[in-house]
């Protein structure tokens, strides 16, 4: 009894004060995650314009989505495109800088500061407006090119261009995903690239036969947040081309963007925002059943 | 790979009419500083460092309220014991993956209808209850790397809880929390579609908002003193990163990516 150690954590349960370190999280959770996204799910199925009571109207928000808003089905489309434009450009371009810079170049920590950069500050509006005008006509991008005889070319103002631009623009900020790489890359271990060498297998073999497959669960991550983030692209677009030009570069977070703020349609926004949701979603679960097939687990 | 900022910088000493002659050079032979000037006071009623202002004092509150509210949830899942300890845990990581949209319009709506639009108040008080879980995450990951011993030798000596998160563990998080910080300051900087929805009056503009005027204006643009204040507000992100440099990569390359 006396001198008997009372054990600190024994499973011993402290509700009361767990629950006043989590209070702020559970406000947060209730007011700002939790409420919001079930009112979120009420409001599609109402029409709602702030300055007036909600009305429900059950089902005819989608109604309308699929059937009359033809912005809607254009908006999709631009969004996909931009998708699968993104999305590979930046994980192979993250995974291959990354696999030149585990090769222990020499002064590989600023090379690697060079290409995170972007992703630091490039998401911004500074860069968005940098970009714009480097890309314009008069400049620094197509009087680079014109020495060379080419162009000059209309990478924002010409449709057939402007969505390939911005994707390029965003697959620019591939920094982050090669600091992922890189960090995986690291846990290959070496044994395995030597037994390779010993079999005689060159280094584009061991690539694909060694290096992929250890690394295959963070391409699936890397992919996955590439694929959750280019479906919510605004910024870039909302900047540089706001969605133009003739409506070439609308994405769906724009379509939304305005049919709440300048229509003021809570209640059809609400609904256009599920539908992403669920459109993610369903990417993601795709994706994730798929991956059983080709990644590999440590375990 | 950086060219653009390259691009930026030379362009930036150069006197507007140069910026896009047709022979390019690195340096110009005017080098000039009238840009920063000219782009400093652009707008009649407010310098560019007032709208610095603004976002620092906006940014930092809600750093302040991130790091205070994302490290006591840290602290209570990763060290306290309690009902329903782990579904909620699983439940903050699901809403990691929330996508934003879901909630951005009801949250607007509840914003207007309390009368926060046109205020900090949608940003500052949402930090302040731990609504980004990631920060959580990242700091439950950090606090289980903590020896139990330290916690235990302070109960011993008759410290309470609140006390071993105050001066046992916090001290100690102070890699993690800055990790926080900076991912706080990065993410709220370049919150643009936030800021765009939230702040309508120039006087609380921020630095994004008063770039994006700069561009909008149908009379002609000036170009030089719009490059010298898009430089400018590159500026903070950089210094941040390069203080912040071996924080970022070891907090993005090892927070739970094992496996």
């Amino acid at each position: 009894m006396f001198g008997e150690k009372k054990p600190f954590d024994s499973g011993k349960y402290k509700n009361k004060e767990a629950f006043l370190f989590l209070l702020p999280w559970i406000l947060g959770v209730v007011l700002f995650t939790v409420g919001p996204m079930v009112q979120s799910l009420w409001l599609s199925f109402t029409d709602y314009s702030i300055y007036s009571e909600a009305k429900f109207i059950g089902l005819q928000n989608f109604i309308e989505m699929f059937s009359e808003d033809r912005m809607f089905k254009h908006s999709l489309l631009i969004t996909l495109r931009y998708v699968f434009l993104f999305v590979p450009i930046k994980l192979i371009a993250a995974l291959l800088i990354a696999v030149l810079l585990n090769q222990n170049v020499k002064g590989m920590s600023v090379y690697r500061t060079i290409y995170y950069i972007p992703s630091i500050v490039g998401a911004g509006i500074a860069m968005a407006v940098t970009w714009k005008i480097v890309l314009s006509r008069d400049g620094f991008v197509n009087e680079f090119l014109g020495i060379f005889g080419l162009g000059p070319f209309d990478f924002l103002t010409n449709p057939k261009m402007s969505l390939t631009t911005l994707a390029l623009m965003g697959a620019w900020q591939f920094g982050s995903a090669m600091v992922v790489f890189l960090a995986a890359l690291k846990q290959v271990p070496r044994e395995l690239y030597e037994a390779g060498d010993i079999d005689g297998a060159g280094k584009v073999n061991q690539f694909f036969k060694i290096t992929l497959p250890m690394i295959s669960s963070t391409i699936l991550f890397n992919l996955i947040m590439g694929i959750i983030n280019a479906f919510q692209v605004f910024t870039q677009v909302s900047v540089i081309t706001n969605g133009g030009p003739a409506d070439s570069t609308y994405v769906y977070m724009l379509h939304l963007y305005r049919t709440a703020f300048e229509s003021h349609r809570m209640g059809y926004s609400s609904a256009l925002a599920w539908v992403l949701t669920f459109i993610i979603l369903a990417f993601a679960l795709v994706i994730f059943k798929s991956s059983q097939k080709w990644v590999y687990y440590e375990n | 790979m950086l060219f653009p900022m390259i691009w930026l910088v030379s362009g930036v000493f150069k006197p507007g009419s140069e910026i896009f002659s047709g022979e390019f050079q690195l340096i110009s032979e005017n080098f000039t500083l009238k840009n920063f000037a000219d782009g400093w006071y652009i707008n009649p009623n407010h310098s560019f460092g007032y709208f610095l202002k603004n976002t620092f004092v906006m940014v930092g509150v809600v750093i302040g309220g991130t790091v205070i509210s994302s490290s006591l949830a840290g602290f209570a899942f990763a060290r306290l014991n309690f009902i329903g300890k782990w579904p909620l845990f699983i439940f903050m990581l699901a809403t990691m993956m929330l996508p934003s949209q879901v909630t951005l319009i009801p949250k607007y709506i509840m914003f207007s209808k309390i009368g926060w639009i046109d205020s900090y108040l949608p940003f500052s008080i949402p930090a302040f209850c731990a609504v980004n879980g990631f920060h959580v995450f990242l700091i439950v990951q950090f606090i289980r790397g903590i020896p139990k011993e330290l916690d235990e030798a302070a109960y011993m000596d008759g410290c309470s809880t609140f006390g071993i998160y105050g001066r046992i563990i916090m001290p100690l998080c102070k890699p993690v929390l800055f990790s926080v910080a900076i991912f706080t300051f990065i993410w709220t900087w370049d919150d643009y579609l936030n800021q765009l929805i939230y702040i309508s009056s120039v006087d609380k503009f921020t630095v994004s908002l008063f770039l994006r005027s700069l561009i909008d204006s149908t009379s002609s643009i000036s170009w030089g003193p719009l490059l010298a204040n898009t430089l400018i507000s590159l500026i903070p992100g950089i210094v941040l990163f390069f203080i912040a440099q071996p924080y970022f990569v070891e907090g993005i390359a090892t927070s739970g990516l094992k496996g």
